[in-house]
């Protein structure tokens, strides 16, 4: 749980901030400058705020009214930078030890767990000079992660890596996030890690947050496009993998009481999935159409219409327990006389495969 | 050849030379690490005042020794009635000259190489639970030993010659304050001390040539060390 109430001047930027994320990861979104690394740097201790209050899983980092504001050492967090910095004249073993034998944390997470876990169980003995850029944020997070931290800070831990090293870490992330509950607080300009990973996004501009919320919802309602990386609204969908094809290498994946089909070299049955569906790719029809190369369709309810420009609306179908958002023109949708609560059926052009899971 | 006289010239002159390191070399740690890191009242001035020796005539530092620890200076009396040290015309006090003309050329490595360490480290050593004490010792400490050894060698060798600022505080006292470069002089002054001055000399040039070659070594070690940091 993350609880974060602040505001802080820093030079001539100012900072506005309040959230409060219940578990999982938090991706932080925004163009450069917007003040999420300055927001992660508050919540480490190396910046402080004018006023407010930080708490991390019911303890208190900072409360201005009641005068707390622990020194940056006392504060268990771990935070892994886009270079990270290892220490040069330690061994990794070293590295990756040093919130015990210098910071005195505890125990609790067993240090060749994390070694499997991110693979650099053979690198131990190695000084770190001798790594290559993804041994080394995996070093980092490693280290972070020993040092028995109540929230993970992540400042772009995978920018720097080229796609292949990406593909390498994302599992880990993951793998951290499901195994050990430990929060995570993400930076990233990347829209298919944000969607793969985060649970909560929020989106910072000129430091001030313009949105926040759990990242389906989120996604449904904005376009954050202009912000550097364009966030293009659209709609995520969870799933579980109940049956696989080989002849045509398509997966089904249920999302409650509906099928999709998704086109995919190969996927283990049981495993779940998240689905990212963009609002441009979901088209509508009023019953289901014959003679169509669209394999998936989904029959939902119209929850809101609204008008996004002069030419289009956005549509809003409530999909059993879950929601998928069209863009349409509104020719379009006075055609078909769309309006809320009438049933229609959703036309997917395509569907991307974010996250995957094991449960 | 190396009579006996020389040796005890040069074994007190090495003397006094370890004695203003070691006891240079801590101080110039702690001032040149909050100099290189903390900003802070007077950062400037005291930036400038370690420097001073550098620039100022050593027989005006070593008057100024003289007025302040000499036996009838404020901080002479002070020392012998406390402490019971005696500076003035000892070896101890040419222990005091040498290590503070030789501050400068201690404390500039290893403010640089305080200064060259990437705040990044000292943070991430402070995030993952070291107190700022431990993050020092931990970090900031091994990464600057280098620039350390190479100021505490520079040192060594601007105090085993120092001559200025010895004459004027602590006079010329064989046995006592008459160093390698005291006897260098004093040997010239009489009528057959060329040759021994000339082993002297030898031996000098030996001492400071192998000094500048270590801190050289170190400080190479250093820049290489420094750049694969990241």
């Amino acid at each position: 749980m993350i609880e974060i109430d602040i505001s802080a001047k820093l030079g001539k930027f100012s900072l506005q901030v309040n959230f409060e994320a219940e578990r999982g990861i938090t991706a932080l979104f925004g163009p450069s400058g917007s003040g999420k690394t300055s927001l992660i740097r508050l919540i480490a201790g190396l910046e402080t705020p004018d006023s407010g209050l930080i708490q991390i899983s019911g303890r208190t980092l900072f409360d201005k009214s009641s005068d707390i504001n622990l020194p940056v050492h006392k504060r268990n967090v771990g935070y892994v930078l886009q270079e990270a910095n290892i220490f040069p004249h330690l061994t990794i073993r070293q590295n990756l030890t040093y919130a015990r034998w210098a910071g005195r944390r505890s125990r609790i997470i067993n240090i060749k767990d994390v070694c499997k876990v991110l693979g650099i169980e053979k690198l131990l003995d190695r000084m770190p000079d001798k790594l290559s850029g993804g041994e080394r944020q995996r070093v980092a997070i490693g280290r972070a992660l020993l040092s028995d931290p109540s929230v993970l800070l992540l400042d772009e831990p995978l920018s720097a890596l080229d796609h292949s090293r990406k593909l390498e870490i994302l599992p880990f992330l993951e793998q951290i996030r499901d195994r050990y509950d430990i929060p995570m607080i993400y930076i990233s300009h990347s829209v298919d890690e944000i969607t793969r990973l985060a649970d909560y996004l929020l989106v910072l501009k000129n430091g001030k947050q313009s949105i926040f919320g759990p990242i389906e919802s989120v996604l449904r309602n904005l376009d954050i496009r202009g912000s550097g990386d364009a966030l293009e609204a659209g709609s995520l969908l969870n799933g579980v993998c109940t049956g696989f094809d080989n002849n045509v290498a398509l997966a089904q994946i249920d999302i409650g009481e509906q099928i999709l089909q998704l086109p995919i070299a190969a996927m283990r049955i049981g495993a779940q999935v998240r689905l990212r569906i963009k609002a441009s790719d979901v088209a509508l029809a009023l019953s289901k159409p014959d003679g169509i190369s669209i394999q998936n369709m989904l029959v939902g309810k119209i929850t809101a219409l609204r008008q996004t420009d002069p030419s289009h609306v956005t549509v809003d179908l409530q999909i059993g327990t879950q929601q998928i958002r069209s863009h349409i023109t509104k020719k379009a949708a006075m055609d078909l006389a769309l309006e809320e609560s009438k049933s229609c059926i959703a036309l997917l052009k395509a569907v991307a495969l974010e996250g995957r899971g094991d449960p | 050849m190396i009579d006996e006289q020389l040796i005890s010239i040069i074994l007190l002159s090495l003397k006094i030379a370890g004695v203003a390191i070691i006891f240079a070399t801590p101080l110039a740690i702690i001032l040149g690490y909050a100099l290189a890191r903390w900003k802070f009242f007077g950062h400037w001035l005291l930036n400038a005042l370690i420097y001073i020796p550098l620039v100022l005539p050593p027989v005006v530092t070593g008057f100024i020794l003289l007025e302040f620890f000499g036996p009838k200076g404020i901080a002479g009396v002070f020392l012998s009635n406390y402490l019971g040290l005696d500076l003035g015309f000892k070896w101890t006090g040419a222990a005091l000259a040498a290590g503070i003309v030789a501050f400068p050329l201690i404390i500039r490595p290893i403010k640089l190489a305080f200064e060259n360490i990437e705040q990044g480290l000292i943070d991430d050593a402070s995030i993952l639970g070291a107190s700022p004490l431990l993050a020092f010792m931990t970090v900031s400490l091994p990464l600057a030993f280098p620039g350390i050894i190479a100021g505490a060698v520079l040192g060594f060798a601007k105090a085993l010659g120092e001559f200025g600022a010895t004459i004027t505080f602590v006079s010329n006292i064989p046995g006592e304050t008459r160093t390698i470069s005291l006897g260098v002089y004093a040997l010239m002054q009489s009528p057959d001390g060329d040759h021994d001055a000339l082993v002297l000399v030898l031996i000098t040039v030996g001492l400071s040539l192998s000094a500048i070659i270590v801190s050289e070594w170190m400080s190479r070690r250093f820049v290489a060390r420094s750049r694969t940091i990241r």
